[in-house]
């Protein structure tokens, strides 16, 4: 028997309309994130990867294609019946400021849930409230403080902590590291990586730091202008990426060893990326790659198999044609 | 590695800033030098008080709280605590070029690309109108900018993310500055742009011989442009060397836990990241002795009691220093002081 994914997303598009014409922010993407899975999706900014992930949990509406949670209608659950799917689906912000109230103390941020979803009585409250800050690594003495006055190390792990409160399954946060300084964003990362081993959690984390991703992730999706253009197991991809964009964005990143950065062959890319309202003919990299062919300007490649076991969208990167650059 | 003498040094530099409510200490007996063609990195998170120790000497200080300054800094034989506002205006203008994380801070938002460098080249470089138009319009195109004439006549607004980090670069080097300062270049932009955009500033400190600070939490863009590396935490200098032996042999606590921090995706180790337990102190209530004491691995109570002092471990093309005496003790090392 095939195990239902955790998460199936067939065809989604999303288009926003304005003044200056269409943004295709998702344009036909597909993506299917096995249970229990630490799923990546990096790319560039526009590329589309915030939509996808609030798109997934319907904070945005599709303008077409479907998505499947648990193998249900992602739509119908979350219409028919909220208080089970917001049971089983969480998300996490970039912001934890911005996403808490900051009227509430700690523990009436953490209880909310809990209220809402009459979960069992003041007692049975506050001995998972205990649980819950255990689980973040936080001291009982932060139940009493403003969001305001704690680190911002500390208010990620409440909004995690807040996320975890009714044991969901699945996880799905959004650049949840971006705005933590260096040493302390590796005490989250730490953190992500023991919860989903501890809690059995399916976690898809938006990230645009892929040394974390090769770090933590099991399998990664590169998107670049609204579609993904390679995919697969995060460490054979890493090692032996197909697609001209992924060798080039991984390539942009440097290496912390001097040694290693005074003779690496960096692959610049020209200019930046273009504009989702208007991308270009064919492939969409094809403005910027170096190894385009004629027909790249014609006709949009699709996802297909590739050496390392995952799928890219190049005309050349198929398994055959491997070692594009 | 360059043996000129320095064009901007800082010496026992001591920053308090008041506001109504507290006061801090945000550089305490800090110092550091650059010369012509060298490009050094000042490491540290937020707070740490690197933007500070560096921009703070020009006159560049956050707004509404009131500076204090203690130590000396000097640039163009000058001594940059003494000058008046209007003196050190100039200079600033002038001898230091300055990159934000954000260019919308350096540039006018109101006034197209093109007369914003034709106004600094005249007036700082002492050009010509005619001039000042040519030198805009081919540092526009030095600067990779696709069709600078075209751009010359844009407004900020008008330019992409890359375009205009370019175009803020073009504005600090339209003055032809013998000191570039660039805190956090790379921080806001995406990752091919990044590549793109640290390629760019270390050929402007090559080709042009301009010494660079950087200002930076980013290892990455440190080992890319950085001949030396000063590591500063809360304030203080913990390590200061070349950019190979403070990142490839690092032996402040702090630095090894940074550099820990760090996962670097082409090794083949897969060693986990491993993280600095705690926050960094607030700079409000310090304790004495050391400042990372807290979060030290290797802490001894003596750490705890006296202030540590940064002593030579080696001395190469760069002296090699460090703020850690149990570091030193335990691992042996000579000193050179």
């Amino acid at each position: 028997m095939i195990d239902t994914p955790a998460i199936e997303a067939r065809g989604l598009k999303v288009h926003f309309k304005t003044a200056a014409g269409l943004v295709r922010a998702v344009d036909g993407v597909d993506l299917i994130i096995p249970k229990g899975a630490f799923h990546g999706i990096v790319g560039e900014s526009g590329c589309g990867k915030t939509t996808l992930a609030r798109t997934i949990i319907g904070l945005q509406q599709a303008t077409a294609g479907t998505v499947k949670i648990n193998g249900r209608d992602r739509a119908e659950w979350q219409s028919g019946d909220r208080k089970s799917f917001t049971g089983t689906v969480q998300f996490i912000f970039q912001d934890p400021l911005g996403s808490m109230s900051r009227r509430q103390t700690v523990r009436q941020t953490l209880e909310e849930p809990l209220l809402i979803h009459s979960v069992g009585n003041a007692a049975v409250r506050k001995t998972r409230l205990s649980e819950l800050l255990d689980l973040v690594a936080l001291p009982e003495t932060v139940l009493d403080r403003m969001p305001r006055s704690l680190s911002g190390g500390q208010r990620q792990r409440v909004s995690i902590a807040r996320a975890l409160a009714l044991n969901p399954k699945v996880l799905i946060c959004d650049e949840p590291l971006s705005a933590l300084d260096v040493s302390v964003r590796a005490q989250i990362v730490n953190l992500f990586a023991r919860l989903q081993a501890q809690l059995g959690l399916t976690i898809v984390i938006v990230a645009h730091d892929l040394a974390i991703v090769r770090e933590v992730c099991s399998g990664v999706s590169v998107m670049y202008l609204g579609r993904v253009a390679e995919q697969g197991v995060t460490r054979p991809l890493f090692a032996d990426p197909a697609h001209p964009y992924t060798q080039a964005l991984l390539s942009a990143v440097p290496s912390p060893d001097p040694r290693i950065e005074a003779t690496r062959l960096r692959r610049l890319l020209v200019g930046d990326p273009p504009s989702p309202r208007n991308p270009p003919k064919g492939c969409r990299f094809s403005t910027r790659c170096p190894v385009a062919v004629p027909e790249c300007r014609v006709t949009e490649p699709s996802l297909s198999a590739v050496q390392h076991g995952g799928q890219a969208a190049c005309h050349l990167a198929s398994a055959s044609t491997h070692a594009v650059i | 590695m360059t043996v000129s003498a320095p064009v901007y040094s800082v010496e026992n530099l001591v920053i308090d800033l008041y506001t109504p409510a507290l006061s801090v200490r945000a550089v305490d007996g800090a110092s550091f030098h650059v010369a012509p063609g060298e490009c050094v990195a000042i490491v540290g998170e937020s707070g740490s008080g690197k933007t500070v120790m560096t921009l703070g000497p020009l006159g560049l200080m956050p707004e509404g709280v009131a500076v204090d300054l203690k130590g000396s800094a000097h640039a163009d034989g000058r001594d940059l605590l003494t000058l008046s506002q209007k003196e050190l205006s100039t200079l600033r203008g002038g001898f230091f070029g300055v990159i934000f994380q954000d260019p919308m801070s350096a540039l006018n938002p109101m006034l197209k690309i093109g007369p914003q460098l034709v106004r600094q080249g005249q007036r700082y470089a002492g050009l010509s109108a005619e001039a000042a138009y040519k030198e805009a319009v081919s540092l526009l195109a030095r600067l990779g900018i696709p069709d600078p004439e075209d751009r010359f006549d844009r407004y900020p607004h008008e330019l992409s993310g890359g375009m205009l980090q370019r175009a803020m670069i073009a504005l600090a080097l339209a003055a032809k500055p013998r000191v570039l300062i660039a805190d956090e270049p790379t921080t806001a932009l995406d990752a091919t742009v990044q590549a793109q955009i640290l390629e760019l500033i270390r050929q402007i400190q090559k080709e042009d011989g301009i010494a660079v600070v950087l200002i930076t939490h980013d290892i990455g863009a440190v080992s890319v442009l950085a001949d030396r590396v000063i590591v500063l935490y809360a304030g203080q200098i913990a390590e200061e060397g070349t950019a190979i032996d403070v990142l490839t042999a690092p032996l402040h606590p702090y630095t090894r836990g940074l550099l820990a921090s760090v996962p670097d995706f082409r090794s083949d180790a897969a060693t986990g990241t491993k993280e600095i337990p705690g926050i960094p102190p607030n700079q409000v209530k310090l304790m004495p002795g050391c400042r990372f004491a807290e979060r030290c691995e290797v802490v001894q109570p003596a750490c705890r009691m006296h202030r540590p002092k940064l002593q030579t471990v080696a001395v190469g093309s760069a002296p090699h220093r460090v703020a850690c005496p149990v570091t030193i003790a335990a691992d042996g090392i000579a000193t050179h002081d």
